[in-house]
């Protein structure tokens, strides 16, 4: 470990250590929102949210802010599931059914990589 | 909607749009009687005799007035539909009572559903609202009261692994030991 010789290197040091909580931080911070209007309700909306909270309590899934909107106008698509990681914009899912809502988790808050097949375009 | 749950989710949901701070929601089963009563209260916004008419039946409101929705008259025409009916006490600026009930043992009357996944719905993924659950079946009584475990947690969310499995797990056990073994036929 190298000593920390001057002022302008503990004050590097610091700056450093606050980039990198920084940066964690933005790399921890998901959310996911689930629409909970009647609509969504009627089509499924809670089994999406069960298996949202299920799997974060199954894996373990730290960092990961679950909430929920009214109707977002879309309702035929319903149920609804809206992800923002980090800096990314927000990708919104329709028709998510339990299943999908395990892989929007799985593969896309936690892997990264969207679930391709129900995310509606924007 | 094929439950009860599912509709006390979207009733509940009326409340967080009318922005409660507190909301409190009862389920009573009396088999004794044979009636079912669910309530839904808050200290919401609340309505004027107009609106309140409006929510309960949109049909006759004319097209200028603000939208409703269809989850109310549902509710009330299933309830109507099994002896029962649905009313709602409501004040501007003090906020909403909604009330239901059934007749427990009519035959085209909804399961009662999954009470914990609506709970546990609720509470964890709107977190800045003190909700008091309440499920009673006869002398039995159930109370989930989040104040205590969100003063506890402080900034820490509930949709942390462990306090999630923790309240579900509270809830769940706490419904179990007091629900009617044969209070629900299942048809899915």
């Amino acid at each position: 470990m190298p000593t920390v010789k001057t002022l302008e290197d503990l004050k590097k040091l610091r700056e450093e250590a606050l980039e990198k909580r920084r940066v964690k931080a933005a790399e921890g911070q998901a959310q996911i929102i689930v629409g909970m209007g009647t609509c969504g309700i009627a089509a499924g909306a809670r089994d999406a949210m069960k298996a949202i909270l299920d799997t974060i309590e199954s894996d373990n899934l730290s960092g990961i802010l679950v909430t929920q909107t009214g109707c977002i106008g879309l309702c035929e698509k319903e149920p609804i599931v809206q992800v923002v990681v980090g800096e990314n914009d927000k990708v919104t899912y329709g028709k998510v059914t339990p299943e999908i809502a395990r892989r929007i988790v799985k593969e896309h808050v936690v892997g990264g990589a969207a679930v391709k097949e129900n995310v509606i375009p924007a | 909607m094929r439950e009860l749950a599912l509709h006390l989710l979207d009733i509940a949901e009326n409340s967080l749009a009318a922005g409660a701070r507190n909301i409190s929601i009862t389920v009573e089963e009396s088999l004794a009687a044979d009636r079912l009563r669910m309530s839904v209260e808050d200290d919401g916004a609340g309505m004027d005799a107009g609106m309140v008419a409006r929510v309960i039946d949109p049909f006759v409101t004319s097209r200028t007035t603000r939208k409703v929705g269809l989850g109310i008259p549902l509710l009330k025409a299933a309830a109507e539909a099994c002896q029962g009916g649905l009313t709602i006490c409501s004040t501007l600026g003090k906020g909403t009572r909604l009330d239901v009930d059934f007749q427990r043992s009519h035959i085209d009357r909804m399961p009662l559903g999954d009470l914990a996944a609506t709970f546990l719905t609720l509470c964890a993924t709107a977190p800045d609202i003190h909700w008091v659950f309440c499920y009673r079946v006869d002398q039995a009584e159930f109370i989930y009261d989040d104040a205590p475990i969100k003063a506890e947690l402080v900034d820490i969310p509930l949709t942390e692994p462990s306090v999630l499995a923790l309240v579900r797990g509270l809830l769940e056990e706490g419904i179990a030991s007091i629900q009617p073994a044969s209070a629900e036929l299942s048809w899915n």
